[in-house]
């Protein structure tokens, strides 16, 4: 393990730029969000970003392929698959997760190219968070152990120092760059913190939140609970949550009319809006309450009845604190969670 | 605000219980302690009907379909509420006969980080539309700020500087629309942003250009009959103070047709939609611009 000095961390990051591209929480007018590292950025660590850094591997707009016409001929390009490298730094472990389950949506036969390719290119360092964030955090109620988090790189930052820890090949190859930057350390202090930041998560006011009957056994039972129609009322079928939404996958693919070829790209699609999944037999979901209840069931149900039980939801509390109606996924789990009907 | 809080619940209740309205819109609380969201109640649910200085959400909006249910809807509405309700019964997307409005007194709401951004400015403490008030002496004190300062400062800047600075905050969005399916100005059955027949639906920030337009036309949507509510402001996810467009719009109004403020009075034509001999000369608008 590697320690250095948070002091000295932009002399870190200015050496991982010179082979990468570098992607961290960096705070630009007022808001943090991860963003390319450039000298005298606000790079800010101790903050939950507004959006996830799923946008590095399922960018929210990203063109898939191209038709130019001229004469009779049609003519198809498809784009370069990104080859560059670049590091993404300060991954929490719930957004660590959620690459987990992008993966298994992206990455299952069959395989997403688009995202794979940059999957490949890309390294994470995770960070390590020695105390939950924000109140709003909940990542244990899904099984992830907030101080260690997964990725090829770990990190914590306790006190006024940095560690650093490879996990991978990728990971010992990029500490092999930093290395002179750093000093050894058993890392002994981290245990210490670590116990106590799970103390600490335990007491978050979600983290007795209680999954019980999320579950494919009762698939049914949450699909028709009478409670749906009272939680989704004030629902204002903004795509709020889905965008800042580490785990949500779904996107739409559309054509853009260049004039002289057409540009085929997809975007990030929300399930709250009233178009989502529209086909030529207009039978997408009708009402806000059906929208509002797929998303739910797609998180807590759905996915984990098709993915050995794991849960699309990875308890980072962006929906918590930025639906503008208080509609969140807590309440959903408080309301429909801990019993099987 | 507790007092006129226990009043204001009580009279619900009374109101639901005689039977003169059949539902109260109002708000219910959430996990958290300054979570409060809009929510119907019935005799089966009255009893989690709250009113407190946490009550931020503008219930006006939700009026347009609730007043299509059968029977009469009870609304709890405050005093800058009262505008954005009063603008959409003067558009008629608000079936009058179907609500009953009972003004609420407000001290300024907050939200988790203390006093919402929009009641830093307050337009004043008079309904514009209500069956009934409950207030006190305490809710009337309007506190004094300067609306219209920020916008002065944008106005001070060099167009670069100008430019620069709504990139730096438009470019921010994440084209979620929750400023447009909040604000009670927006009330079109099918946006065009969303039909994707009109040739300029958008779902994502495919261009940074595009959103930085998107809000842009927005406003001048939205202009003259925007109340500055704030709304827009409070449910942005990434912090893009919006209602900067709305205040700028409302300004030059003020400046070049006399002061107007939306709502205030049901039967107005706002200044965009109408004429009057004192109005700016076309040439002054357009000189503004140089």
């Amino acid at each position: 393990m590697l320690k250095l000095k948070t002091a000295n961390a932009d002399a870190l990051y200015s050496r991982i730029s010179d082979s990468a591209k570098l992607y961290l929480p960096v705070k630009r007018a007022g808001q943090v969000n991860y963003d390319l590292w450039e000298s005298g950025c606000e790079v800010t660590l101790g903050e939950m970003t507004v959006k996830s850094p799923k946008d590095l591997f399922f960018p929210q707009s990203e063109d898939l392929m191209a038709f130019r016409v001229s004469g009779k001929s049609i003519e198809i390009e498809n784009p370069e698959l990104p080859t560059e490298p670049f590091v993404l730094f300060g991954v929490r472990a719930c957004d660590a997760r959620s690459f987990d389950v992008l993966d298994r949506v992206f990455l299952s036969d069959p395989v997403d190219s688009y995202y794979e390719a940059r999957r490949n290119c890309g390294t994470v360092v995770s960070l390590g968070c020695l105390e939950p964030l924000r109140e709003t955090c909940f990542c244990s109620v899904f099984g992830i152990d907030l101080a260690e988090p997964e990725g090829d790189v770990q990190a914590w930052v306790l006190g006024d120092e940095m560690y650093l820890s490879a996990k991978t090949e990728k990971g010992e190859k990029l500490l092999a760059a930093v290395k002179d930057l750093c000093e050894e350390t058993d890392g002994a202090p981290l245990a210490a913190a670590k116990d106590e930041a799970r103390a600490k998560m335990a007491k978050n006011p979600l983290a007795d939140l209680d999954l019980t009957g999320f579950d494919g056994e009762h698939m049914m039972e949450k699909f028709n609970a009478p409670e749906w129609k009272d939680l989704y009322q004030a629902c204002l079928g903004c795509g709020t949550c889905t965008f800042v939404c580490p785990t949500c996958q779904c996107y739409d693919i559309r054509d853009f009319d260049t004039g002289h070829g057409i540009q085929r790209y997809r975007c990030w699609d929300s399930c709250m809006y009233s178009d989502f999944t529209m086909m030529a037999a207009g039978t997408n979901r009708k009402t806000q309450m059906e929208r509002f209840r797929q998303r739910f069931m797609h998180k807590l149900v759905y996915f984990p009845a098709n993915n050995e039980g794991m849960y699309s939801c990875v308890g980072c509390g962006r929906c918590v604190s930025k639906c503008p109606m208080h509609l969140h996924i807590a309440k959903v789990i408080r309301t429909l969670g801990g019993k099987k009907q | 605000m507790q007092a006129v809080a226990e009043k204001v619940i009580a009279r619900a209740k009374e109101l639901l219980a005689s039977g003169e309205v059949q539902r109260v819109l109002g708000w219910e609380k959430g996990e958290f302690d300054y979570e409060r969201t809009p929510a119907l109640f019935e005799q089966g649910n009255i009893d989690k009907l709250v009113y407190d200085k946490f009550c931020a959400a503008n219930l006006s909006k939700k009026l347009v379909e609730v007043s299509k249910l059968e029977g009469k809807t009870l609304a709890l509405i405050k005093p800058c509420d009262s505008l954005s309700l009063n603008q959409l019964l003067c558009e008629h997307r608000v079936k009058r006969e179907n609500i009953y409005v009972l003004g609420v007194g407000c001290k300024g709401m907050e939200g988790k980080d203390g006093l919402c951004m929009k009641c830093e400015f307050c337009k004043g403490k008079n309904f514009a539309i209500s069956d009934e008030v409950i207030d006190d002496e305490s809710c009337r004190e309007v506190p004094q700020s300067d609306r219209f300062a920020a916008v002065r400062e944008l106005e001070e800047k060099t167009p670069e500087e100008r430019y620069a600075f709504w990139r730096s905050e438009l470019s921010k969005c994440i084209r979620c629309n929750a400023c447009r399916n909040v604000c009670p100005a927006c009330t079109c059955i099918k946006c065009v942003f969303d039909n994707p027949d009109s040739g300029v639906a958008a779902k994502a920030n495919v261009d940074t250009f595009e959103e930085n337009q998107f809000h842009i036309i927005r406003a001048f949507h939205v202009a003259g009959r925007c109340t500055d509510c704030g709304e827009c402001s409070r449910v942005c996810p990434q912090g893009i103070p919006l209602h900067l467009l709305n205040r700028k719009f409302i300004k030059d109004m003020d400046t070049l047709y006399g002061d107007y403020q939306a709502g205030e009075d049901a039967e107005a034509r706002h200044p965009l939609i109408n004429f009057t001999k004192a109005d700016a000369e076309p040439s002054v608008v357009l000189n503004r611009g140089e």
